[in-house]
């Protein structure tokens, strides 16, 4: 120990410049502008990143074991909880997946209702996504906008399924409930002012020479480098490739909606940033198509009683609850509806063995479930592939060489939520 | 390629190709992954240049006790497959795919820290989701699921496959 010098005896080497010495910094797991509980290991050679190591596990919560323990329509509620941004797209994957294993499918009314949910979740997600890197990058006005027209969305998700997260409105054969009477007019007049709204994002942003400076030829990441990673949605896309699940694998009837696939060629930050723009105007659209499909009246829900969830649920005052009517029916007037419900609910579903892998298009990419099982009342394996866990790995290609201040505008780009990570 | 077509394509150089719900399975031996899958790749009628996820499943009382499962998609042609390799309690190891799909990094991790199978050959294998410490792989379903002691009168709360209530 004795022989090393002290850095502040150090002498400047002979051409009297300092000694060169890099310095590890630990950006999070605490960090304002790490998106939730990422830590960033970082190297830096004064202000430039000379490694970056991302470190997550955080937010573990086990998700996928849990799935394994309880039945398969509790299972919902579960994975609904990892990506908590886009939790309709959790749902959908998980009862994809579990339908396909069921050999059913859901009613038409009811994939439109999905289709209609996740994408008013997709506009909200991005939505979040806009505002936070709005605020990381000095654009505080962009947070407010965000936040305000995102409360929108959700009150719209509030009055339909109670909740404003975590919604557990997907159910394996349909959803749970139809939408309140005056849903759609209120997402009508969502439709009507939010691409005045998304003009107004633009004009704030699009040609402003800080988010220029900040986003521009910042956190390139090629097409080829995207895909060796496993990068998915609007950063694949950002950087060339229409990659989207909803075109390729289209599932709940998407090749029979219009809509694009916003695309650009740089892969840089804010390449990402128009991608993401586009495709909210994209899934204004896609709601437009649907709200005109809602017109026709229809189940939401499989007539099987030997699968489908036996209550009828009800939004009040004090959220989701089983509806009045319904617990008259089975504790009053029928023995053989209390019978029924009650091994539905303890019991729950069987399922035949089997495996499925079912991607869908989330805010972030590809969100895949593959789901086992051996035949039994529970699943066997519930795996999610979340697409904020894949391209997180891409951070460090992304990062090296670039400035430490050019790390809070690549992890807002790749807008991991450490839920989805984690699980 | 449709997964009747897929399989048919696949057979001549894998035997064990089954179809089941639209979904084409290909089961390795193990020292044949990285080959098979380069093969996968290079190929240009199936092009298999996506790995989308590597996850494992466990059987105890079976043989091959585990299941490693690499789903792959073509950017291409956009189909997609499946290839399992099956291991052995006391041998739960195979070669690491890292040189071919550098997304398998991290997937790779997150199968060891979850199941303690091993990717030879990896960079840096080591946990991923848990931390460094931790003992044991929780999703091994041999694995104890702990239960929760509470402050009230000493009760603990059993684990949720123990729960009578």
């Amino acid at each position: 120990m004795s022989e090393l010098p002290s850095r502040l005896e150090t002498e400047p080497d002979a051409a009297g410049d300092l000694r060169q010495e890099t310095m590890i910094v630990n950006m999070g797991p605490q960090h304002p502008s790490t998106h939730g509980v990422l830590r960033l290991l970082l190297e830096l050679d004064g202000e430039s990143v000379v490694s970056c190591r991302p470190i997550v596990g955080y937010l573990h919560t086990g998700i996928e074991k849990n799935c394994e323990y309880r039945t398969w329509q509790q299972g919902v509620a579960y994975v609904t909880r990892a990506d908590y941004l886009s939790p309709f797209f959790n749902e959908l994957g998980y009862c994809l997946a579990a339908e396909r294993l069921l050999g059913i499918e859901a009613p038409p009314r009811a994939q439109v209702l999905r289709v209609l949910f996740c994408e008013m979740n997709r506009i909200a997600s991005h939505l979040v996504w806009l505002a936070t890197t709005g605020l990381e990058l000095g654009a505080i006005s962009m947070m407010l906008y965000g936040f305000r027209e995102r409360e929108v969305i959700l009150d719209v998700f509030e009055a339909a399924t109670g909740l404003r997260m975590n919604h557990s409105y997907f159910r394996i054969g349909g959803v749970i409930m139809d939408l309140p009477p005056d849903g759609p007019a209120r997402i009508r007049e969502f439709l009507r002012t939010m691409p005045g709204r998304i003009g107004e994002y633009e004009r704030i942003l699009s040609e402003n020479p800080i988010w220029l400076e900040r986003n521009r030829g910042i956190g390139t990441l090629s097409a080829e480098q995207a895909l060796a990673f496993g990068v998915t949605g609007p950063m694949l896309r950002a950087a060339g490739p229409a990659r989207d699940v909803r075109k390729d694998e289209p599932y709940c009837g998407y090749e029979t909606y219009e809509f694009e696939v916003p695309t650009a060629t740089e892969g840089d930050c804010y390449a990402r940033y128009l991608v993401r723009i586009e495709e909210m105007k994209q899934s204004l659209g896609i709601v437009e198509q649907c709200l005109d499909r809602l017109a026709e009246p229809g189940p939401v829900m499989i007539e099987n009683p030997k699968l489908r969830w036996p209550a009828q649920l009800e939004v009040g005052p004090d959220g989701i609850g089983n509806s009045p009517a319904y617990v008259r029916h089975i504790m009053e007037e029928s023995m053989e509806a209390l019978i029924h419900h009650f091994k539905m609910v303890t019991e729950g579903i069987s399922v035949p063995a089997g495996e499925v892998y079912q991607p869908v298009e989330s805010p972030r990419g590809e969100l895949g479930y593959y789901v086992v099982s051996d035949g039994g009342h529970r699943p066997y394996r519930v795996k999610i592939r979340d697409p904020s866990f894949v391209n997180l790995q891409a951070v460090p290609s992304m990062l090296e060489g670039a400035l430490v201040a050019d790390a809070i505008a690549v992890i807002a780009s790749v807008d991991p939520v450490m839920g989805g990570v984690d699980r | 390629m449709r997964p009747e077509e897929l399989a048919v394509r696949l057979q001549g150089r894998v035997p064990d190709v089954t179809v089941a719900r639209g979904e084409t399975t290909l089961v390795v031996d193990r020292t044949q992954l990285p080959a098979v899958l380069e093969e996968l790749r290079t190929d240009g009628e199936l092009a298999f240049d996506f790995l989308s996820s590597v996850t494992a499943t466990d059987w105890p009382g079976r043989v091959p006790r585990y299941w490693v499962s690499y789903e792959l998609g073509s950017t291409r042609h956009h189909h997609r497959l499946r290839v399992k390799v099956g291991l052995a309690e006391d041998d739960a190891r195979l070669p690491s795919v890292t040189s071919l799909f550098p997304t398998a990094d991290w997937h790779e991790r997150e199968t060891f820290d979850l199941y303690g199978i091993v990717f030879d050959d990896h960079p840096h294998l080591s946990r991923i989701l848990l931390p460094d410490g931790w003992e044991g792989h929780p999703l091994r379903k041999t694995e104890e699921l702990g239960g929760v002691d509470t402050r009230y009168k000493g009760a603990f709360v059993p684990p949720v496959d123990r729960r009578t209530t």
